[in-house]
């Protein structure tokens, strides 16, 4: 260590070093002190917008944004007083004065970070009666809800965005009192350029944008004595229910779940995994015929409904490359509604299919014609977030930590740690090419562990031998990093046989429809989605059955129902089509 | 490089103009410029313009009406045939523009920019047109109207053909 280098500074009378280009607020969180902070976060770039941080220097008359402003050499800080604490309450009353008074009946009430800010700031009082802002609630899109009356202007959902997933569909318009974070020309969610990918709901400090709320009609269905309800669980809920539980991120808690659903009045609970090794299956089979006659390569995956958007918005010219294979939960939904119906003797009409998902992107992809039944209903009827899923256990009063393990149900129920690992970034390559490997080569794969493919960084590539022949892949998480590896493809600069993309990052267990982080986390946090991430790898390789392939229940599938991979019956119901969006939006 | 199989609704010289922009370093600084050009030929910036605009420049929509709209430069409404400007400087201000802005408003019935149905008339605010003795002004058609009252304002009206 070269202590030259480095910065010293005074934080609260204690005596640090900081890299050149830290800020106060990053020397102030390496002593342990925790300078309140709203607009900021950590995988953002910095605005300084809401003034809250700020903090006072010794030879400064004013108070400086300790997120923006860059430490500095003998600096000596004061973050806390009297003084910057009336003005940082100041601050945060002047914000409450311009928000709807309505914390009690706020679906965010108790997980808010300005009211928060609010009761840690000791804002006791609302002092100012002025105007307050008027915009119409958002509730065009059956993903994502938003009320512009609850924004605080933080620009948090305005930079992930942009910064993060490339799309840039909001941004503060007009000026003054008028701002709003919102699409062009204040335009509602489903004309714009939006993807339903839900990041702008895990960053939002407050309650103005949120998912489309379904628990409602799910709480009727359960209730509806005419009606067969089934739950789906998608892989990475199980990885991030517990969240709500107060467990420790990346604790696996499948077998609570199962039991906590059963008791909520489920008639059966099935695993989306299970349609992930289906999924795995048909790609399987799609990837080599393609490889074999060198076309549509390279294959691209199309599990991640935000990412089938983004392509339909952003890039429609990859249309033929994207995989036809609907996702688990589509397929899993299909079956629901035409395998089990008639395994069990039941009436497709009268089965209402839920899907418990880590996505507001899956709203989207369940509304979408592509899916519907033929008698005119879609084939998933509701699907929840993890955070709407967690919500309902509360409020049904599930003792959820007490709760035995069960089992899923049968015939839907058994999947492969290949189907487990699909909701973590690398996950669906990896499943991809156990079975992939066994299917080209005939032989045995003895380690099923693609090392290679693993990992939370955004962008990564990787080329596997498959009997003799090199393998391309990349694969991508955060669409700004999908974004980078087309420019790649498009430029052939490189050439790729598949291409893993999920919308959001570090992959479904990053999902925009996944807990607010506890406490000492954050959305994005890198870390959390690692310890997220690795409870699904926990689970597969706790397993005997690890590949796809090999799912009991699939093989049964496959020779009662559907016939071959890509059968007539199979296409039917596990394939689907993409169109360009009539918005394109710009790259 | 070019889209330029797009069709577009701006003019063709408008439209190599903007081509030309995006070709320079750090194209997206010319974003300003180009809402410019647009509305100094067509008065004023429609939807299908900003459009239009972002798509020529790649900039993105959302970024193209939010800095649009930051400044009071530019209209998102054609003005009326006649464009009736208030001054709302510090002296109009205190001697009641006010009052006068919004009694035009009520007369004719729109929001400030809106243009009356008949497209005859619209109601913007200036800041100081510089001639503060007279205060409270307002201009119409290069037509100055002094010390004017709410009380005025129907026989202003009058004047350029308007009756309730």
């Amino acid at each position: 260590m070269n202590s030259e280098d480095k910065i010293s500074l005074v934080i609260d009378g204690i005596r640090t070093e900081v890299e050149p280009g830290a800020t106060i607020m990053d020397a102030a969180d390496q002593v342990g002190v925790h300078i309140p902070r709203l607009c900021y976060h950590p995988e953002l770039s910095i605005l300084g917008a809401c003034r809250i941080c700020i903090v006072e220097l010794e030879k400064r008359e004013q108070l400086v944004a300790s997120c923006s402003y860059p430490a500095e050499e003998d600096m000596v800080v004061k973050t806390s007083s009297p003084e910057l604490r009336r003005h940082r309450r100041d601050i945060v009353e002047l914000i409450l004065d311009n928000h709807p008074k309505d914390c009690q009946t706020c679906v965010r009430d108790g997980n808010c970070e300005l009211q928060d800010s609010a009761y840690s700031l000791g804002v006791r009082e609302r002092l100012f009666e002025g105007e307050r802002k008027q915009y119409p609630e958002d509730n065009s899109s059956p993903s994502i809800h938003r009320e512009p009356d609850k924004c605080i202007l933080c620009g948090r959902c305005v930079r992930v965005c942009d910064e993060v997933q490339g799309v840039t569909n909001l941004w503060q318009q007009n000026r003054g009192f008028e701002s709003v974070a919102a699409p062009a020309h204040n335009a509602d969610i489903m004309e714009s350029v939006c993807i339903h990918c839900g990041q702008c709901v895990n960053v939002c400090p407050t309650a103005s944008i949120v998912e489309n709320n379904v628990t409602d009609e799910v709480f009727e269905a359960i209730a509806d004595p005419d009606l067969h309800v089934v739950v789906q669980t998608a892989p990475s809920i199980r990885a991030a229910l517990g969240e709500g539980f107060g467990y420790d991120p990346g604790t696996p808690v499948a077998g609570k779940m199962v039991t906590a659903l059963k008791m909520m009045g489920f008639d059966a609970v099935f695993d989306t995994d299970l349609g992930a090794d289906l999924t795995i299956i048909e790609e399987a089979d799609e990837f080599l015929n393609r490889f074999e006659a060198g076309e549509k390569l390279p294959l691209i995956t199309s599990c991640s409904p935000g990412w089938v958007s983004f392509l339909e918005t952003f890039y429609p010219e990859l249309i033929p490359n994207a995989s036809t294979c609907k996702s688990p939960m589509s397929m899993l939904s299909s079956l629901t509604k035409s395998y089990y119906a008639e395994q069990a003797g039941i009436a497709p009409e009268n089965i209402y299919s839920v899907a418990a998902m880590p996505c507001t992107a899956k709203k989207y992809e369940a509304a979408r014609p592509e899916h519907e039944t033929p008698w005119g209903a879609p084939y998933t009827d509701a699907v929840l977030t993890t955070r709407e899923l967690i919500w309902m256990c509360k409020c049904m009063g599930v003792d959820f930590r007490n709760l035995p393990d069960s089992q899923f149900d049968r015939p839907l129920g058994t999947a492969s740690g290949g189907g487990d690992i699909f909701g973590t970034t690398g996950g669906v390559t990896e499943a991809a090419l156990r079975t992939a490997y066994e299917r080209f080569t005939g032989e045995t794969l003895t380690n099923v562990d693609f090392m290679e493919v693993r990992g939370v960084q955004g962008l990564r590539e990787a080329t596997i031998e498959l009997d003799g022949h090199n393998v391309n892949i990349g694969v991508a998480n955060g669409l700004q990093n999908a974004k980078e590896l087309f420019e790649r493809l498009l430029s052939g600069e490189k050439e790729y046989h598949m291409l893993e993309i999920m919308a959001c990052p570090g992959g479904c267990v990053g999902g925009g429809g996944q807990p607010y982080p506890p406490e000492d986390t954050f959305a994005l946090d890198p870390e959390l989605v690692k310890k997220r991430a690795q409870a699904l790898y926990t689970i597969d390789s706790s397993k005997q059955l690890r590949k796809s392939h090999e799912n009991p229940d699939i093989k049964e599938l496959y020779s009662y129902y559907l016939g071959e991979p890509n059968s007539e019956r199979a296409h039917k119901l596990l394939h689907t089509s993409y169109k360009p969006s009539e918005r394109q939006g710009i790259k | 490089m070019s889209c330029c199989s797009e069709e577009y609704t701006l003019k063709e010289k408008i439209v190599e103009k903007l081509q030309d922009f995006r070709g320079r370093d750090r194209s997206d600084s010319y974003l300003i410029p180009a809402l410019q050009i647009v509305q100094e030929e067509y008065g004023y910036l429609s939807r299908q313009h900003l459009d239009e605009v972002a798509r020529l420049l790649s900039v993105p929509y959302a970024r193209v009406t939010g800095v649009a709209s930051f400044y009071q430069f530019f209209n998102f409404q054609p003005a009326g045939e006649y464009e009736i400007i208030i001054c709302t400087g510090t002296a109009c201000h205190v001697r009641g523009a006010g009052a006068v802005f919004d009694r035009f408003l009520e007369e004719l019935g729109v929001e400030p920019e809106e243009p009356t149905e008949d497209g005859k008339f619209s109601v913007t605010d200036a800041r100081c047109v510089g001639a503060c003795s007279k205060a409270p002004v307002v201009i119409i058609e290069e037509k100055v109207y002094s010390h004017v009252a709410p009380d005025d304002v129907p026989d202003i009206l009058a004047d350029f053909g308007y009756s309730p």
